[in-house]
């Protein structure tokens, strides 16, 4: 049975979650184009107008970007350079269009394996904050998208935040995407960075996500690995080895095919690690 | 609405907004689409739906100050909200500077994409005090336009700051005048009406129920249990109910293509049967629920499958799968190939490629007693009357054609669609029917660019001089015939490029397979075999040591020169010229390449030249427009012009033309356009042939009413004429005639003077060898591409494109310089990134055309080398555009990496492995 339901504050969107299974919406860009040429005949709850989902604050431990918060909004706001590749896909989700509506939770939620924000979230150890029947529980983004438009959402759950760690405070960001056009694309490969640097210009942590590579994005743990320690310099590139890809699965498609999409995540990879490397 | 604000999606909410500066409030279903609710319940069609899906950016609004998509707002979100579409933009009658900016820059052409273009520009206008061109991309960059190549837009809003200027350019003559086009404030307010604004609240609605399969049979079950499970549908429609012919297409002996398939489907996407109901009955019926049992079968896919000797037969009366060959022979080229002293050969592939106009195919039919009237977007209304006529077993004269704006063809809109679908339905149910095609649904249903397998050999002398070629064209005509023999036919023709060859042996075929029916577009076929002809010419100069343009201009077609169909050339053929002209830039561009890649070795460059002829009009048969000039009694002169404007500016040079034609200003001439019923037949908007054919009937149009107003006063030829208050007034040297028109003898629409003329350009057919004057003239053009390849990616930035286009005489500059850009940016799209596959790409995301920051800059040089029987010495540019662009990029890219692609689209993944491929082997 079709219904719509657009409630003010959170309470009444868990209420109502609870008590009929609905879609949730919030800009809307992900619902629409999967509804081409047929009606909308099912439950929704919007969850736009809820103001405290909007925005971004900080906490002791985590920057905190509620679930309605827009690309548009995060681009608008004051971030420090781990949040580059962040900002870079933010600049590149759709048109601006889209950017002034669809929320960086929302990409998550939709969990394409091609999704932009999925990259340099996992690159920053996001964790996702989940209202459910049993209350608030956070669950890594690693956890939380499983695989091709499939995540940990159960039930009555609702995604209210997306936490970034401030571990990654002083940390450089970057995030690279490869299409077959300069805007408006789906990904073919898109690779994403954090990496902070010690005292001694040595790689302290670095974290590598690669997009559109497998039915998630993932994380490339031997290449973290192989970073630490390695003086912050160009010759980080040369440390990237295919034997690092080899958790990625990636398809043939329109799009390119499989040993390609390997190919230019390699390339992609040491491309960012100069970019990280030389970046202030 | 309760507390918690819930509803039935059946209620609707109250939307309060303050729209177009005014207050307005709505009771609509609140995830209806914004763009939706704006155009059904707040009237404002101003708001275009390309896509639905935030692909196109057509429906692109400014909501609280900022663009958005209105297609994936929900209705409900939009309530408490400043909204701005198309329509509010101009203040009191004055466009805003946006909108003027635009007008100054002719930047709207079929102007489906302009509404969209103007709120992302109003945008960026408005957060920046003088945008950069870079923010001018990121802003429009998610707006989709199919017309104009971008670079007009661009330059509009990186000058809408500046003074607005708000006349045109004065002219002494009209012709050869930047003059602003008839139509572009209507264009630029949202007062043009496309196929979908035009449909009547009272329509019944129609959607088709398409194949899912290639290839398959089926029966239809039982529908009543439909019928009766939903109220809203009032029937069902099949090929049983088609009255006349179920089957249409382009030739008349070869209509094969059935309004609804009868029980052989032959392409994903093909019509089985239509739903005619209220609106939302229709549309919410999901087509997998119907009853129609299909038994698939092994699709034939590709040319090699359907040329197969054991390949399945998709007609009953066509061997080997074979629509129709074509050949061009002269002197004997296996021979001369075997004296040459180079000679060079190769197999390119192309794909199929879509339309992807911005706004889908779309109208309404309704009867008027024994009549039907349809309202539709289109290319070719007379065309579409006979095509209906048929089909509905009705003589042609009972069928009203009146072309709505239409919103980009490019060759797509030529072949039926909605058209005899709602004409059928109309005259069913008595009631106006109405279809408008999704995004989907126009992919899966229209026509495609032929994929094309060319294999070529060319041969030259050890000076240098082209001697022989020979040539297979190859062509995926796909599930029906459409305009296959037209491309199957020009192909052979133009197989050997704009040079002179004395030995030529050209084979052009179709092929039928169950792909969707490949059609006209912009080129048809030439496009594809100039990529293998410009490639092969590339590597003839290489062996020869020669320079590519200075081995072109060696071999250009000169006036005076025999084409292989045996044509002498008598004038207008400026290949030399536009070379000459691109000399500097090509010598520039080698050594800027040069020097860029001595420090970039990945990131390398290239430069590449392309060249073209195109033949204007139909292939060896008569193609006649006729074009009629009255002058009423009240002294207003209206020019009946069926050349159907789409976005090309038929309706802007038509007028200049008249006006010249006349010795009038050109605000003197009013129109109407493109009407069966009132119009004279102008022919189809194809073949680059409006300016050429029907701007020379409307030059002697305009001619023989002159001539007729000199002899009311027997006044000499280079009498001065004018009208005001109803009087004409002749000045002949020192004499003036006052001659009140109203004393004239009137007709009964109160014309007391009329100018009416044909022209049908000097064609001849083909004999078996393909020797003719197939066409009245030939367009020539050279374009020099710069690339800039990723080598470890593969990926291709086009940085610049010269183009030199020898039109004869540009009537109007800005005009032919949009074709040229427009055509510029399919031709990139050829080349790098478009290729339709069904059930894979049948969306604008996944199909892929330029957007905004994929075009390069690019410089036009017009070269006028007139052409005697053209108006003003004009020729065709709606196609040449596009025809040399994949060919100079693809030099380009070889330049750049060593990599000859013989695919197109040279994807990035394509062009990787080419590249590790040709590493590899060395």
């Amino acid at each position: 049975m079709s219904s719509y339901l657009r409630p003010t504050n959170l309470e009444d969107a868990l209420h109502h979650l609870a008590s009929v299974p609905a879609t949730v919406i919030a800009g809307g860009t992900d619902f629409y184009p999967a509804r081409v040429g047929r009606p909308v005949d099912e439950a929704i709850l919007d969850i736009s107008a809820i103001e405290e989902l909007r925005g971004i604050s900080t906490t002791s431990r985590h920057w905190r970007i509620g679930a309605t918060t827009t690309w548009r909004d995060l681009l608008d706001a004051e971030l420090p350079g781990c949040f580059d590749g962040l900002r870079a896909a933010a600049r590149q989700v759709g048109g601006q269009q889209v950017q002034n509506v669809a929320t960086v939770a929302g990409n998550l939620c939709n969990a394409s394996p091609a999704a932009d924000g999925v990259p340099p979230l996992l690159s920053l150890d996001a964790v996702v904050e989940i209202h459910g029947a049993n209350g608030v529980r956070l669950l890594p983004l690693a956890d939380f998208v499983l695989g091709n438009r499939r995540t940990a959402l159960e039930g009555s759950d609702l995604l209210t935040a997306v936490l970034v760690p401030k571990a990654w405070e002083g940390a450089r960001g970057g995030f690279l995407k490869l299409g077959a056009r300069s805007s408006l694309v789906i990904s073919i490969v898109m690779v994403a960075g954090t990496l902070t640097v010690d005292a001694h210009g040595s790689v302290e942590r670095a974290a590598l996500a690669i997009g559109a590579c497998a039915e998630t994005a993932r994380r490339l743990p031997e290449l973290e690995a192989a970073l630490r320690g390695r003086p912050a310099d160009g010759d980080l590139a040369g440390l990237v080895s295919p034997a690092h890809f080899q958790a990625l699965s990636p398809i043939d498609d329109h799009r390119g095919t499989a040993a390609y999409r390997l190919d230019a995540a390699a390339t992609l990879c040491r491309r960012l690690l100069l970019e990280l490397a030389s970046s202030p | 609405m309760n507390d918690l604000g819930q509803n039935l999606a059946d209620d609707r909410v109250t939307v309060r907004v303050f729209l177009n500066g005014q207050r307005q409030e709505r009771q609509v279903a609140p995830m209806k689409r914004l763009s939706e609710a704006l155009r059904e319940d707040f009237g404002f069609t101003g708001v275009k739906v390309g896509c639905d899906a935030g692909d196109c950016g057509a429906c692109t609004i400014l909501m609280d100050g900022m663009q958005v998509c209105a297609c994936m707002v929900p209705a409900a979100q939009a309530d408490g909200k400043m909204l701005v579409t198309v329509e509010g933009m101009a203040a009191d009658g004055v466009l805003s500077r946006v909108q003027q900016a635009f007008q100054r820059h002719g930047a709207a052409q079929c102007g489906a994409c302009i509404p969209g273009m103007l709120a992302a520009a109003t945008d960026v206008a408005a957060r920046k005090q003088n945008p950069s061109e870079r923010d001018v991309l990121d802003a429009l960059g998610g707006v989709l336009c199919r017309c104009t190549g971008y670079r007009k837009i661009i330059a509009a809003v990186v000058d809408a700051g500046s003074e607005p200027q708000t006349t045109p350019p004065g002219a002494e003559t009209a012709v050869g005048a930047r003059l602003w086009r008839s139509d572009d404030v209507a264009k630029l307010t949202g007062v043009e009406r496309f196929g979908a604004d035009v449909i009547p609240d009272d329509a019944l609605w129609l959607r088709a129920v398409r194949s899912p399969h290639a290839a398959a049979e089926f029966e239809i079950g039982d529908l009543q249990p439909l019928l009766r499970g939903h109220p809203g549908l009032s029937r069902v429609l099949t090929a049983a109910d088609v009255p006349g012919n179920n089957g249409f297409g382009i030739y008349p002996d070869l209509k094969d293509q059935p309004v609804f398939a009868d029980g052989l489907v032959r392409y994903r996407g093909e019509a089985v049967l239509a739903l005619l109901g209220e609106r939302e009955a229709v549309l919410a019926i999901d087509p997998e629920a119907l009853p129609i049992d299909y038994r698939p079968l092994p699709p034939v896919i590709g040319l090699a499958a359907a040329t197969a000797p054991e390949a399945r037969q998709l007609h009953a009366d066509r061997p080997g799968n074979l629509l129709i060959e074509a050949d061009v022979r002269c002197g004997d080229a296996s021979s001369a190939l075997a004296d040459c002293a180079h000679v060079v050969e190769g197999t390119w592939r192309t794909s199929s490629v879509e339309h992807a106009y911005i706004e889908p195919e779309a109208g309404y039919a309704r009867r008027v007693g024994d009549r039907i009237e349809l309202h539709v977007t289109t290319q070719t209304p007379y065309m579409d009357r006979d095509e209906v006529a048929q089909v509905m077993g009705l003589p042609p004269e009972s069928i009203r054609i009146v072309p709505t704006a239409c919103g980009g063809g490019f060759g797509g809109k030529l072949d039926q669609s909605v058209q005899p679908m709602v004409a059928l339905a109309a005259w069913l149910a008595d009631r106006p029917v109405a279809c408008v095609y999704n995004r989907p649904e126009s992919l899966m249903a229209s026509t495609k660019r032929h994929p094309a397998r060319i294999e070529a050999r060319y041969g030259c002398d050890g000076d240098g001089r082209l001697r022989a070629m020979e040539l297979m064209g190859t062509f995926d005509t796909g599930a029906y015939a459409s305009w296959g023999p037209t491309v199957a036919g020009r192909v052979p023709v133009h197989a050997s490029g704009p040079y002179r060859v004395p030995n030529v042996n050209a084979r052009g075929r179709a092929i039928f397979t169950n792909a969707p029916p490949s059609g006209a577009f912009r080129g048809f076929g030439v496009p594809q075999c100039a990529i293998a002809h410009e490639a092969l010419i590339d590597q003839l100069a290489e062996k020869c040591g020669l320079d590519a343009l200075e081995f072109r201009l060696l071999n250009a077609l000169r006036a005076g020169d025999r084409t292989p169909s045996g044509q002498e050339l008598t004038a207008s053929a400026g290949l030399a010229q536009c070379l000459e002209a691109l000399r500097p830039h090509w010598q520039r561009a080698r050594a800027e390449v040069a020097e860029h890649n001595r420090a970039h070795p990945v990131r390398r460059r290239g430069a590449g030249l392309g060249c073209m002829w195109y033949g204007c009009g139909n292939t060896g048969m008569t193609n006649p427009s006729t074009m009629r000039v009255t002058l009423s009694a009240a002294g207003r002169v209206t020019l009946y012009n069926g050349a159907v404007d789409i976005g090309q500016g038929s309706y802007t040079i038509m007028r200049q033309i008249c006006a010249d034609g006349l010795g009038l200003p050109i605000d003197a001439i009013e129109q109407v356009v493109g009407d069966t019923d009132l119009t004279p037949d102008a022919g189809k908007t194809s073949a680059s042939r409006q300016t050429y054919v029907t701007g020379k009937a409307t030059e002697l149009a305009a001619a023989d009413l002159r001539g007729r107003i000199l002899r009311q006063a027997n006044a000499a030829r280079d009498a001065a004429i004018s009208l005001a208050d109803g009087i004409l007034r002749v000045a002949d040297g020192g004499i003036v005639h006052d001659i009140p028109l109203s004393q004239l003898p009137a007709d009964a629409d109160g014309v007391v003077l009329t100018g009416e003329a044909t022209f049908d350009p000097p064609a001849t057919p083909l004999d078996a060898d393909g020797q003719g004057a197939p066409y009245g003239t030939y367009a020539f053009a050279a374009q020099l591409a710069v690339v800039e390849v990723d080598l470890e990616l593969g990926t291709t930035k086009v940085l610049s494109i010269a183009a030199a286009h020898d039109v004869g005489k540009a009537i109007n500059p800005t005009l032919v310089e949009g074709q040229i850009e427009g055509g510029i940016a399919q031709g990139l799209g050829l080349a790098l990134m478009e290729e339709y596959l069904p059930g894979r790409t049948e969306n604008l995301h996944d199909y892929l055309i330029p957007t905004v920051g994929d075009m390069p800059e690019i410089e036009v040089m017009l070269i006028e080398d007139p052409e005697p029987t053209g108006p003003h010495g004009a020729k065709g540019v709606g196609e040449p555009g596009l025809v040399p662009t994949a060919p100079a990029i693809l030099a380009a890219i070889r330049q750049a990496t060593g990599v000859a692609m013989h695919q197109v689209p040279a994807t990035p993944d394509r062009l990787r492995a080419a590249i590790l491929a040709a590493g590899e082997a060395s």
